[in-house]
């Protein structure tokens, strides 16, 4: 099994405010892995640290290393702009730009420096496509994405991010703002998408965390407290504070 | 407890005094604008529009006046515009919050409260005098820009800051620049207020005498190049009315002017209107 992520003992800081106090997990390559726990351990923050959106936040400082095909992303020869297009991320709230669906998903490539309309049009399509959205919204290309469904809305965000073809794909939560039938077929693409995508997922919904992905890791007040096989932790955690959690003692 | 007024009336009472205040800011803007056009717009004809004035504008038309207008706005937008929007781009994405940026920002507001003459007697001394302009469009609209540039500034800063966080960190996640994201998202979703800012700076400085009084001269004929004089329409109108010209064509001038502006503040938002309305998929 190959690992394309290495995080190595990292720790986050806002100010002197610690969140992450050590996190150590190696990520497989092609393969889905769900982060879960209760609110405020961190999840968030130690997903947004992998594709260094945490950047923007002055206070923000970090220890330990997070390794990407065995580089280090937070080098200083690294460039973050190419950091972020192999490491992709949908967001908790689906946030499509006020442009065409097509604008949407072309953006990327726009900004990557493509312009060729015909190569464009073909990966719009592809992307859309591979989002399960093409059936739905190929005669209305030309129309605003903020006209979309919220499911649509995150499905639209999703072909956003394949269509720069990144090596990862980090969801937040993508699900968290749907209804059970668009959940149903984010979670139908996720299963799709992993034939050419790493995804690692933060969710909050223990079900999602069974059905959708190979791994899990358990987080709790910035820490790891088990990870491993999905299965193996849903039917026979090691841990006691897993045990909790997933019964839904608390959190 | 004893009320003189039981809450049911009261929100009648309300209700009522409300809708009049209402009422009657609407009817003080139809009174002053219907007043004029009922006056001025007699003396408004094909001839009025097109033709020179006679006798400094006892008679004839004011052709040169709309022709100032037009060059003296453009020369002020062009430089106020990107000035103002630029500024107002790196306040609202890039300085952060520090002296420097308190200082811009207590500058703007004091530069948008400072009387127009004053601007006016600037432009004397400055463009006029010291840059040995003399008194002609270029000296006019350089002070007009000063003047439009906090409205537009302050305008475009609010609407920057009003898109959603979201826009930008999606951007920011498809492995875009600082810039790229500012130019490709958060300008076009913000370009609405945008506008509203530079037409709100741009009314301001086409209706504006007391700033171009001493700067753009009071030539009557036809400017060519942006160092001739010129007499835009509100100082033309200011001219007719205080020497005692020629009051009816005083008229004729501020109908023309007001019909100007109007045209201009409804046929802009109706084209952002529609903009927005089709980027909101609305």
């Amino acid at each position: 099994m190959e690992n394309i992520m290495q995080i190595k003992d990292l720790k986050t800081y806002f100010d002197n405010t610690n969140v992450l106090k050590g996190v150590t997990i190696d990520i497989p390559k092609h393969e889905v892995t769900s982060i879960i726990g209760p609110s405020g351990t961190g999840k968030s923050v130690f997903l947004r640290t992998l594709n260094r959106m945490n950047d923007v936040i002055s206070t923000f400082r970090k220890e330990g290393t997070i390794l990407l095909d065995g580089e280090d992303i937070y080098d200083s020869k690294v460039d973050v702009v190419d950091i972020r297009k192999r490491v992709g991320m949908v967001f908790q709230k689906p946030n499509p730009f006020p442009k065409s669906i097509f604008e949407n998903v072309a953006y990327g490539m726009r900004v990557h420096g493509a312009y060729k309309k015909a190569q464009l049009q073909e990966v719009v399509e592809s992307s859309l496509k591979n989002a399960a959205l093409w059936d739905e919204v190929k005669d209305d290309l030309d129309k605003s994405a903020m006209s979309l469904s919220g499911g649509q809305q995150q499905r639209l965000c999703i072909a956003r991010t394949i269509a720069v073809e990144p090596e990862v794909i980090l969801m937040d939560e993508p699900c968290s703002s749907l209804d059970p039938i668009s959940t149903t077929k984010i979670e139908d693409l996720i299963h799709k998408l992993k034939n050419d995508f790493t995804i690692i997922i933060v969710t909050h919904n223990m079900q999602q965390a069974t059905r959708v992905s190979k791994y899990t890791a358990f987080f709790l007040n910035g820490t790891i407290v088990e990870k491993g096989l999905t299965d193996k932790i849903f039917i026979e955690p090691e841990d006691k504070r897993t045990e909790d959690y997933i019964t839904g003692r608390f959190g | 407890m004893n009320r003189m007024i039981p809450p049911k009336y009261a929100q009648k009472i309300m209700n009522v005094v409300f809708w009049a205040v209402g009422i009657l800011a609407i009817a003080i803007l139809v009174m002053v604008i219907g007043y004029l056009l009922y006056v001025g717009l007699p003396q408004v004809n094909l001839t009025f529009l097109f033709s020179d004035p006679i006798d400094n504008g006892a008679a004839g038309g004011i052709w040169p006046s709309i022709v100032s207008t037009f060059y003296i706005t453009i020369v002020a937008l062009v430089v106020a515009a990107p000035l103002g929007v630029l500024a107002a781009v790196y306040l609202a994405e890039y300085s952060g919050e520090n002296t420097f940026v308190k200082t811009i920002r207590f500058a703007t507001e004091t530069l948008a409260s400072v009387p127009s003459i004053v601007f006016g007697l600037f432009g004397l001394a400055f463009f006029v005098v010291y840059l040995q302009m003399g008194f002609c469009i270029l000296a006019g609209g350089l002070t007009l820009a000063l003047m439009a540039i906090p409205t537009i500034l302050r305008t475009s800063e609010v609407a920057i800051e009003t898109v959603p966080q979201s826009y930008k960190e999606g951007s920011m996640a498809l492995g875009s620049s600082k810039w790229q994201t500012v130019i490709r998202v958060v300008i076009p979703a913000a370009i609405g207020g945008i506008t509203t800012g530079i037409i709100l700076g741009m009314a301001r400085a086409i209706e504006e005498t007391a700033a171009i009084l001493y700067t753009v001269g009071a030539t009557t004929t036809v400017p060519v190049s942006l160092f001739d004089g010129g007499d835009p329409l509100p100082l033309h109108l200011y001219t007719l009315a205080t020497e005692g010209i020629s009051l009816p064509n005083a008229y004729g001038t501020a109908a023309v002017l007001v019909i100007l502006i109007l045209v201009i503040t409804f046929s802009t938002n109706y084209l952002v209107e529609r903009y927005t309305k089709k980027m909101m998929g609305r």
